[in-house]
Order: structure tokens, then C-alpha cells, then sequence
């Protein structure tokens, strides 16, 4: 039976000005102590440490921690991933899931971009407040989203499949009325 | 009329730039920078509205928004139809199209007026005495008409067709209220360094200023014109990238935590607005600090028929003067009880208007003003107060008398013809949103009024608003103000602390009703304009025995307009002090409710209307679906494909081809909206074993098992299928609508009751895409698609699971049923979910493969009696109440809901528990939630057995099918029962809720 990679369909969503969609990427959620993670960030290459809401990268790998036993691994490749990770943690009481398909990742970029998110995330997106490489699981209007900035005016935002649509669409609405 | 009374010259209007507009049809001329209230000024009409519950005809009393007389609606068109605008903050443009409310036929002549000479009969609460008989008449009758005949304006017809927008900010400072002493703190805060956002709901900043007069007569701000500062300071701030300037914007309300919530108007005061604007911007500002800078409203005086068109506040007929140029009259008397009337007789005259007299109700009035007013020869009368008014569309005379020193009124009155009267009781410190914020208030005498004291918030007050009103004090207020907030978000302090305080003296106020002769005139003297409300329904509820101001509030409806009381409130405290003979303090105050002004619904709303009301959620499937025409069904935000008709099919025989086709030959169904939830970690069966009331230590890796998953309370929470894949890791469904909260009750336990257990919950509901393939001929349909699992009978027994591959991708295969057919899962990664899927529908051609939906689902489900949750369970369902005791591990020491069903009435034997019932005509299929009756034709009151809670036509035994809660069901079972039918009761019989293939040979085929 043929390999149907090239089928792979990610979910559909209202791209405008600010936002793109990004190409399917392999993620897990890696949760434990912070043996685990330290395990897990020399294994990837990746500096991790428990400090929530802060992110290592290493070429195309990031770790996001969300929570003080939550990592977001993101990479290329998620057998990759697990490739490396199963036997750096074999003896180490920890979880590994991979969500590669669960969610699906956007970009917004522009001087309006924190504006735009503004319109439905409570938070604050002043550089000062949330600084480059900050990331953190919040809310943008009525879903739940993962949100960490990339750039001065650059934020990835990684989303529910089913809800990706709906994010996508709030985002276009909100990034019209921006310039009002 | 041509828009011809005006200045020559001055003011904030733009003379080149002349604006048409039409109020009740007749076509008017403005200035760009008019409002509707002076535009119409200009043109000499008062007359702008009738009042709520009299239809007295009323004029513009204010020229901000405390308004509570001239509300219009402004029309657009159809479904931008505006009502209840407060003409003071309609800003003209050209085209402009407004209409005067609660009048029929015309403005000038009000049928309704009528309720004026009715007046004795409806005084205030008339309606909880008058028309109480017959009671039914209340609603049939009463109401509608007292509804008719009281009114605001009129609501649109149409779907607002215009864009709202919200916003979430945080700054260091929030200002509210760009007046003098706003602009103050916001520039000091700025100047630190601190994010700043300064609103004001004018279409300006500057707030007082703004009508102040220019020239020569202008007050001075450091050495240099007030209006010369205002757009110094304004182009300052406006240079500041960390400040945000916010006009037309008003704070509404003070949430917990320092988020005010900001309604910001961008469109309606344009005549063509761009098509992508939001017409309004709600903004929650989270503030570190709060300075309220939001000023104070002049206070009306309370005389017989100070109501009529015409009568003004003194510092309102000063703004119509100075701002917009506007001559209001031409021959003014001025009551007052407070020096700042003086300051609007001396620019109303240098406007050119004759000031009949100042009437000064107090004994004295010796400050700077009145000096001044003397000098320009304007005459003063002291102890003077004014007992009537005259005029029917406009006010045409005034009744004066003088007051003796004991305070009562001498007899003889002095008729003074005039066609304008400015009025003075005093500022009143706008404490709304200081007290929204939870702040406690202190009453000042000097101001007769209430200030700010303690804050329970990260708020302060500064200028007017706490009861300061020199212009110079206001600044100074107002800088240290914004120099302190600044200081405590953590900039630096540099509030100046002066030696000696600017000077602040006394001005004058005024509360209550000013003094009358014994005798009623017979006119009323009002105390809320808006709402209708006199001295005489406030004195009639103190004599009924009301004394909270709180009850006369609800009684009498003082201060309950849209306007919230910004111009009634401390009248009526004033005036309800007297009667009570007890001073203000003690009488107390109303609460302060948001909003401030009204907001539209659209504000709140914001981007939550249609599609983006909710997300709508949808399966890797569903294009698929669409295109193959199924019909949707919401299933909590899921959307789920409920059925496929074919060339045109009616649901049930779609649904009944789905069913059989699955029974069979093979059907092919989206299960990817259920739950999932992957629970790791070397204690997960230890984890699972406590969560749910199976045994999960015997399950061996490979295999799964139903599990049922109970509250506290012992009552079923929710249900699926749980798969362990390694010794340490278990897959586990949960119901679709279920996922959310079985997770977050899971998080719950593991966070706050087992923190020391080693296993960790992820939700891998969206990862996979689940395809189950039901039916006799499903192994068939697999069988050459499926890579590396031996699918046979043998090697896969029901209820097993293994990881594989299928079209190349990863799976994750289930051997399992919810229809009662030999049956598999294909769980893959969701972004392979269609291509398998198609592959799967492609391969199953040959063996007539049908996509069913989930009302296919719930009728093959129904004839195996495998329950739904939320359908056969209500909240107070035990397990074995579902019959589903089974599942429970005996041996288990604990497990949630374990204690509550060992309480003696979770076994007792009338408890109701689930069955089947089979219709005497089989073709009868009974209503869902339909009650079960032991007896027919019962007589209320009916006690029943149960209800039924589950009910289809079963293609498959060409019956009727339904489950049933029944009390003591088990025990029932061939007993002849009765259910209502919209036909009457018909005969039923209890059977077992396996209505198919009991003893599940096809399940394990």
C-alpha cells in the first residue's frame, strides 16, 4: 500500500494579511520533574529548564514550557523526536504524548500584530511584558490557544485542529479593524 | 430657521464648514463641531422631546451627558435607527437625520400630554395600587398600555448590520477624563515614563475647558490661554508613543482588579463611515493605577415647572455660549444658589443676552463673580426664589418671591418675562465609577455632596470629581494625581507638594427643593427629569412611610433612568432629608450601577455574532461529508454528520437504510469527535483504578474494556471505551461532549487529592481521527488495507487493540462495537483522517460499504441497550441503575462515587432502572422523556414510574424500540404499562433493554 504522507490535509483556515498558516511540524508534550527535562534538553540540544512560560530553541527544535512539569517539544520530525527522547528517558518517570496532529500551527506578523491578537486575548503583548520568547497557553476569544512570541512583531500560535478555523477567521476579523 | 443665533465669531465650531441636518423632518443648518443640542439652539428650537410618563414638553437642560431631557433617535437607515441619544452628545454631521421621541402625533401636539392633567391619578408606585382589579387585566391590559403610553424611544426593526470591535490593554495609568485636571495626570504620569491611556467621552479632549471662553476673557493655565495650554498639552501627549488618547470613549464601568471597561465610538459621528470600521471599540483596560479625573455635574434646581424648554444649567447655556457660539435666549433670568451662575450671567451678557436678574436664593453673595456681575451693572437680588414658571412649548415668564430671614417665603410675587432660565444648584462630584470600584464616600458639606474617601481599588480621584473646583487647584490636584499613580506603578514620584495649596473656596450648593409658599402653585417641581419624578411623589412616599432611600428609589423611581440620577440624586436626597428631618448622611445613597452612559448591545457583543458566535468545530471528515450530502447536527460545538440521504430521502428511511446497511453488510461512521485522553506514567492503572469503577490491573496490554467513570455523588459522570497499549500507558474515550470535563475532573483528582502519584493526563482527542467500520463484512473491508495486525477472529478477539499501519500511516487499531456488529476503530493521525477514510470507503465498495450518521448510531446503539450518557443518564443514575453493576471491580478498595453507593437508598429496589419497552402496536414509537404510568387515563396528580428515555423505529426487528427509567424495572419485566402518547395512553410492555442479538454473537463474529 502506497505511503499516503502526501495526503496529509491540515485543517483549513482564513489566511489574511497578518496571518499564514505553518507547515505540519512533529510536536509532543513531554510532562515530569526537572530530571526529566534536563534530560530531555541535552538529548535535543535544547537549554531547558523549568522557568514557565519561557522557550529554548536550537536550530529547528523548540521547547516551550508551559507549566512547571509541561514542555511543548516541537521539531521537524515527531519520530524523530521520540526517537531521541525513549531512550534519554527510559529510566525516568515521565510522559511522553505526541499531539503532532492535535494541533496546527499559525503565524502572525506585523506591527499590528499583538493589536490584532488583543482583540481577543486578555493579555499583555507590550514587548516589555511579553518579551521575545515568551509563550504561554491562554485564550483568544472563545478557544484555547498557545501563544509565544518569536519575534519583535512575530508570534506563533499553535491551536486545536477544530478550532483553527474559528481562530483563523476571529484573527482576519479582528486584523481588518486594526487600522480604525 | 437658518441656524442664525450665534456669536459673530469664537467658539469651537467651524464656521466654513456649515452642515445640513433634519430633526422630525424639518431641514436645518449646523457647524462642523455642533451637537445636535446646539445646533438646534442655534436654530431657536427648544422643544426637542416629550417627558416619560406626563408628555410634558421638554427642552435641552444640560450640554453634556447627563442630559436627561432631549433624547433622540437618529436614523441612518432601517437597521441603523438609533433611539434615546442624548442630543448634548450627538455630534452633527452633514445629512444628519433625528427624531424626537414619546410623541403622537407631533412634537408640538402630544395626545399623551393628556397624562399631565391625568397627573393626580398616576402619582408615584400608581401601578402597584390602581390597577390590581381584575388581576388578569395586568397583563392583558394594564401593563401593555401603561407601556404604550410611558416611553423611550423605539427599538430598530432590523439586524444591526454595522462591525463592533473589543480590545484587551494594560497600561501603568488609566485617566478618565480628559478635563483639566486629566490632562494634568496624564501629562505627569507621561512624563515618567508610564503607559498612559487618557479617555474622555467628549468628541474632544479638555473636558471644561473646552467651554471656557477664548480671547481676552480666557483663564489663564501657566502664563499662557487656557485653550493655547489644552493644545500644547494634547500635542505633547499626542507625541508620547507610550500614551494612547481616547475621545469619544467612556469609562461604563469598574470591574474587580482595576478592569474598566472603555466604550469607544468611532463611526457615529461621521456622515460616511468606512466600511471596515467597528461603529464602536469596547476596550478592557487592565490598570496598575487609576486616576479618575471624571469632573462634576451641575445641579438643577428644584422649583415649580423648572421642566419647561428653556430652562437650563447655567454652566450649560456658558458651553452652548462659549464652545459653540450659541445664544440660547435673549432675555435671561439666572436662579442660582451657587457663584458660578454669576460666571455664565457675565459671558451670556457679553454675548449680547439681557440678564433679567440673578436671583441668588442665599442670604449673600459677596465672592469675586457676583462682584464682578455687579460691576457690569447685571442686577443681583439676594434671598430670592422662584415659585413658577410659565410658557407652554417654552418658558416665557418666572414667578420670584423673596425669602424672609426665618427661611419661609414672603408673601407677593414677582412675574418676570424671559425666554431663558439658567439655573445653579452646585456641582455634583461625579463619583459613579469611584464608587462602582467599591470606593467608600464621604459627604462634604462645603459641597453638599458626596466625595471620594477610602479606595478599595487602585484608584484615585483628582479635580472636580472629589469635590475640588478651582481651575488652578484642579490642575495642581490633578498633576500630583498623576505624578502619585505613576509613582505607584513603579515610575518616579515626582508630585510636587506645594507650601501653600492652591486656593479652593467655597462656590455654593444646594440640595433639595428651593423654599415655596404653603400653598402649592399647582405646578410640579421636578426632581428627576427623565423619569418623571416631583417633589410630590417623594413626599407621598415618606408620608406612606418609606424611609431607606433605597425603597424610595424603587417606589417612587428617582434616579432609575437611563441618566442614572447624574442630575436628580442629591435633589432628591436633599429634598428626602428635609421630610425625614434627618441630614443627608444619615438618609444614605443609592448604589452606583454601570453603565455610566448606555452601551449598545453591539459594544458587548463585539466579534461574537455569527460564525464567530462560537467556534464551530468540525472532523478531519467533514468536507467529505458535506460533499457527499450529509445532513449536520450540533453535538456540543461539533459539528456531526447526522445522516446521509440519498436522491432525496426523508430522514428515517435514510436512517433506516444506514441501520440496515450496517446490520447487514458494512457502514463506515466518524467516531473522531469522541474524547481521548492518554493517561502515562508508571501509576496510570493505579490512577485508573481510583478514577473509575472498573479494574483495570487485570486488563492486559493489548486488550480494553468499557469503563464507567462516576461523581462523588455515585451517579454516572460519563462512559467509554479504555485501552491499555503499555503497561504504563492507557488510552481512554470519553463521551464527545464529555472530553473537556472528564479531563479537567481527572486534573482535578491528580493535582489536589493525589499529588503523589506518577502519572500524567494529555488530551489526544484531536490527534486522531477515528473511522469505525461496522457490520458483518467490516474484517472484509479492512482486511487489505490494514498492515502488520493480524485482524482475525483468532489473533483479534472483540475488545482488543493493536498498533499497525494502514494506507501507510500509523494506526491505531480497536476491535470494538457500539452497533453490535463484528466492528474495528481506525484510529490514524488526524491530518490522515480523510485519505484514510477514502481509502477505506473506496476498498469497501465491493461489499456495499454505506456512511452512517450519528441518528443512525443511536438506533443501532438503542437495540443492543448500550446507554448514552446524558440520555439514559440524568445525573442521579447509579451504574446499576443502568444495569451496568457489572462493570464495578468488587474487590477494589476505592474508587470516586465508591462511598455514595454504599448509602442504603442507592440499592433500594424502587430505584428506577433501566429497561425496555416494546409498544402494543409496534408501530407506535413513543416520544423521548414521555412519563411511564403504571395505570391508564390516570387523574392528576399523576404519579409515574419513569420516563422513557430513549426511542426508535428499529429497521432491523421492523418495530418499535424504547429504553426506559422505571421504578423497580427489573423487577417489572413482561408487566403491561402505560405511556401518554399525543393520542392518549397506550399500552406498553417492560422488557429487557437488549432488543438484538442478546447473546452477542454477531459482536463477536
Amino acid at each position: 500500500m502506497a505511503e499516503l504522507s502526501a495526503a496529509r490535509a491540515s485543517p483549513r483556515i482564513t489566511a489574511c494579511g497578518l496571518l499564514r498558516a505553518l507547515p505540519p511540524i512533529g510536536r509532543y508534550v513531554l510532562r515530569g520533574g526537572p530530571l526529566v527535562m534536563a534530560a530531555a534538553g541535552s538529548a535535543l540540544g535544547l537549554a531547558i529548564s523549568p522557568t514557565v512560560c519561557r522557550s529554548w530553541v536550537n536550530m529547528n527544535r523548540a521547547a516551550l514550557c508551559l507549566g512547571p512539569d509541561e514542555h511543548l517539544l516541537l521539531g521537524p520530525d515527531a519520530l524523530e523526536i521520540a526517537g531521541v527522547l525513549e531512550p534519554a528517558l527510559r529510566d525516568l518517570p515521565h510522559s511522553l504524548v505526541d499531539v503532532s496532529h492535535r494541533q496546527t500551527a499559525l503565524e502572525i506578523s506585523g506591527p499590528h500584530a499583538a493589536v490584532a491578537l488583543n482583540a481577543g486575548c486578555p493579555l499583555d503583548l507590550d514587548r516589555a511584558a511579553f518579551p521575545i520568547g515568551m509563550c504561554t497557553r491562554t485564550v483568544l476569544a472563545k478557544a484555547e490557544i498557545v501563544l509565544w512570541r518569536t519575534g519583535e512583531d512575530l508570534f506563533h500560535i499553535e491551536v486545536w485542529r477544530s478550532f483553527a478555523a474559528y481562530v483563523s477567521r476571529f484573527l482576519d476579523e479582528a486584523a481588518r479593524e486594526v487600522a480604525f | 430657521m437658518n441656524g442664525a443665533l450665534r456669536v459673530d465669531a469664537g467658539g469651537r465650531i467651524n464656521r466654513a464648514r456649515p452642515l445640513r441636518f433634519t430633526f422630525d423632518g424639518h431641514e436645518l443648518t449646523g457647524f462642523e463641531g455642533d451637537t445636535l443640542a446646539s445646533a438646534l439652539l442655534a436654530n431657536g428650537v427648544h422643544l426637542v422631546g416629550r417627558s416619560f410618563k406626563y408628555h410634558r414638553p421638554r427642552g435641552i437642560l444640560a450640554a453634556g451627558s447627563e442630559e436627561p431631557n432631549a433624547l433622540v433617535a437618529v436614523r441612518r437607515d432601517d437597521a441603523r435607527y438609533t433611539p434615546n441619544l442624548r442630543a448634548t452628545q450627538v455630534e452633527l454631521y452633514d445629512g444628519l437625520e433625528a427624531h424626537s421621541q414619546n410623541r403622537w402625533p407631533s412634537l408640538s401636539f402630544d395626545i399623551g400630554a393628556v397624562n399631565d392633567l391625568l397627573s393626580p391619578f398616576i402619582p408615584a408606585g400608581f401601578y402597584y395600587k390602581t390597577f390590581m382589579w381584575p388581576r388578569s387585566a395586568w397583563k392583558s391590559l394594564y401593563e401593555p398600555r401603561i407601556r404604550a403610553a410611558a416611553g423611550l424611544g423605539e427599538s430598530p426593526t432590523q439586524a444591526d448590520p454595522d462591525r463592533y470591535s473589543n480590545r484587551y490593554v494594560h497600561c501603568d495609568v488609566l485617566v478618565v477624563g480628559a478635563g483639566p485636571a486629566g490632562l494634568a495626570a496624564a501629562s505627569a504620569a507621561a512624563d515618567v515614563g508610564a503607559r498612559v491611556i487618557l479617555c474622555d467621552e467628549q468628541s474632544e479632549l479638555g473636558g471644561s475647558l473646552l467651554g471656557e471662553p477664548d480671547g481676552a476673557r480666557a483663564p489663564q493655565i501657566e502664563g499662557e490661554r487656557a485653550s493655547a495650554w489644552l493644545t500644547q498639552t494634547i500635542d505633547t501627549l499626542t507625541r508620547n508613543p507610550r500614551v494612547s488618547l481616547l475621545p469619544r470613549t467612556t469609562a461604563f464601568g469598574y470591574f474587580p482588579h482595576n478592569l474598566v471597561g472603555l466604550n469607544q465610538r468611532l463611526t457615529d459621528h461621521l456622515a460616511n463611515p468606512h466600511p471596515d470600521s467597528p461603529r464602536e471599540r469596547q476596550w478592557q483596560v487592565r490598570a496598575q493605577e487609576v486616576v479618575l479625573a471624571t469632573g462634576a455635574i451641575e445641579r438643577p434646581l428644584v422649583f415649580p415647572g423648572n421642566d419647561r424648554p428653556g430652562i437650563l444649567l447655567a454652566a450649560a447655556a456658558r458651553t452652548y455660549v462659549n464652545r459653540y457660539g450659541v445664544i440660547p435666549g435673549s432675555r435671561a433670568v439666572v436662579i442660582t444658589a451657587c457663584d458660578e451662575a454669576y460666571r455664565a450671567a457675565l459671558d451670556l451678557h457679553d454675548a449680547g443676552v439681557f440678564i433679567a436678574t440673578i436671583a441668588d436664593v442665599r442670604a449673600q453673595a459677596y465672592g469675586p463673580l457676583a462682584e464682578r456681575a455687579r460691576r457690569a451693572g447685571l442686577p443681583v437680588q439676594t434671598l430670592t426664589t422662584l415659585v413658577g414658571t410659565s410658557g407652554r412649548l417654552r418658558v416665557n415668564a418666572v414667578q420670584l418671591a423673596r425669602i424672609g430671614d426665618d427661611g419661609k417665603v414672603i408673601d407677593g410675587v414677582q412675574t418676570m418675562p424671559c425666554d431663558l432660565v439658567l439655573m445653579s444648584g452646585g456641582f455634583t462630584p461625579s463619583v459613579h465609577l469611584f464608587s462602582q470600584s467599591r470606593g467608600k464616600l464621604a459627604w462634604d458639606d462645603k459641597a453638599q455632596s458626596f466625595v471620594p474617601a477610602q479606595s478599595a481599588e487602585r484608584v484615585r480621584s483628582a479635580g472636580s470629581c472629589r469635590g475640588t473646583f478651582a481651575l488652578a487647584a484642579v490642575l495642581e490636584d490633578g498633576a500630583s494625581a498623576g505624578s502619585a499613580a505613576a509613582g505607584d506603578a513603579g515610575f518616579a514620584n515626582t508630585a510636587r507638594r506645594p507650601a501653600v495649596p492652591a486656593a479652593d473656596p467655597a462656590i455654593g450648593a444646594y440640595a433639595g427643593a428651593l423654599p415655596q409658599p404653603g400653598e402649592s402653585t399647582g405646578h410640579k417641581a421636578f426632581i428627576d427629569w427623565q423619569n418623571d419624578v416631583t417633589t410630590r411623589d417623594l413626599a407621598l412616599a415618606t408620608r406612606e412611610g418609606f424611609r431607606s432611600i433605597e425603597h424610595i428609589k424603587r417606589y417612587t423611581t428617582t434616579g432609575m433612568a437611563t441618566d442614572q440620577g447624574k442630575t436628580s440624586n442629591l435633589n432628591a436626597l436633599g429634598f428626602v432629608s428635609r421630610q425625614l428631618d434627618k441630614p443627608i448622611p444619615e438618609v444614605g445613597l443609592t448604589t452606583f450601577r454601570m453603565p455610566y452612559t448606555p452601551v449598545t448591545f453591539g459594544a458587548f457583543a463585539g466579534f461574537a455574532r455569527g460564525d464567530l458566535f462560537d467556534p464551530t468545530r468540525t472532523t478531519p471528515t467533514h468536507d467529505w461529508a458535506a460533499r457527499n450530502g450529509a445532513v449536520f447536527e450540533d453535538v456540543s460545538l461539533w459539528k456531526r454528520a447526522r445522516y446521509f440521504p440519498r436522491n432525496g430521502e426523508a430522514m428515517h428511511a435514510a436512517v433506516a437504510r444506514e441501520c440496515l446497511a450496517v446490520r447487514k453488510g458494512c457502514g463506515i461512521f466518524d467516531a473522531s469527535t469522541l474524547g481521548k485522553i492518554e493517561v502515562v506514567g508508571k501509576d496510570a492503572v493505579t490512577f485508573m483504578n481510583r478514577m473509575y469503577v472498573n479494574a483495570w490491573t487485570s486488563l492486559a496490554v493489548g486488550r480494553s474494556r468499557y469503563g464507567v467513570l462516576l461523581r462523588d455523588d455515585g451517579f454516572i459522570y460519563d462512559d467509554g471505551v479504555v485501552a491499555r497499549t503499555a503497561e504504563d500507558r492507557f488510552h481512554v474515550t470519553t463521551t464527545t461532549g464529555g472530553a473537556a470535563r472528564v479531563l479537567a475532573m481527572m486534573e482535578d483528582f491528580v493535582q489536589t487529592e493525589w499529588p503523589d502519584l506518577s502519572v500524567w493526563l494529555t488530551s489526544t482527542t484531536e490527534q486522531w481521527a477515528v473511522i469505525a467500520v461496522q457490520g458483518p463484512h467490516a474484517r472484509r473491508v479492512l482486511e487489505g488495507l490494514v498492515e502488520g495486525i493480524d485482524i482475525s477472529a483468532q489473533a483479534m478477539p472483540h475488545m482488543s487493540v493493536a498498533p499497525g499501519r494502514i494506507c501507510g500511516v500509523p494506526m491505531l487499531l480497536f476491535r470494538v462495537s457500539f452497533t453490535g456488529e463484528l466492528g474495528f476503530e481506525v484510529n490514524v493521525p488526524a491530518d490522515f483522517g480523510l485519505a484514510v477514510w477514502e481509502a477505506i470507503h473506496a476498498a469497501g465498495q465491493q461489499h456495499g460499504i454505506t456512511p452512517y450518521g450519528t441518528e443512525a448510531m443511536h438506533v443501532l446503539r438503542a437495540e443492543k441497550g448500550y446507554i448514552i450518557v446524558g440520555q439514559e443518564t440524568d445525573g442521579t443514575v447509579t451504574p446499576d441503575d443502568a444495569g451496568l453493576a457489572w462493570a464495578i471491580g468488587k474487590s477494589k478498595p476505592d474508587f470516586v462515587g465508591k462511598r455514595s453507593l454504599q448509602r442504603p437508598a442507592m440499592a433500594a429496589a424502587d430505584r428506577k432502572q433501566l429497561v425496555g419497552l416494546f409498544t402494543a402496536d409496534s408501530q407506535v414509537v413513543l416520544d423521548e422523556g414521555t412519563q411511564v404510568m403504571l395505570e391508564r387515563d390516570q387523574r392528576p396528580p399523576v404519579r409515574p414510574l419513569g420516563h422513557v428515555t430513549s426511542s426508535y423505529y428499529s429497521p432491523v426487528l421492523s418495530r418499535s424500540i424504547a429504553l426506559a427509567l422505571v421504578a423497580g424495572g427489573r423487577a417489572r419485566m413482561g408487566e403491561a404499562l402505560y405511556v401518554s402518547t399525543p393520542n392518549g395512553d397506550v399500552p406498553v410492555q417492560v422488557t429487557s433493554p437488549v432488543f438484538y442479538d442478546s447473546e452477542g454473537a454477531r459482536l463477536n463474529g
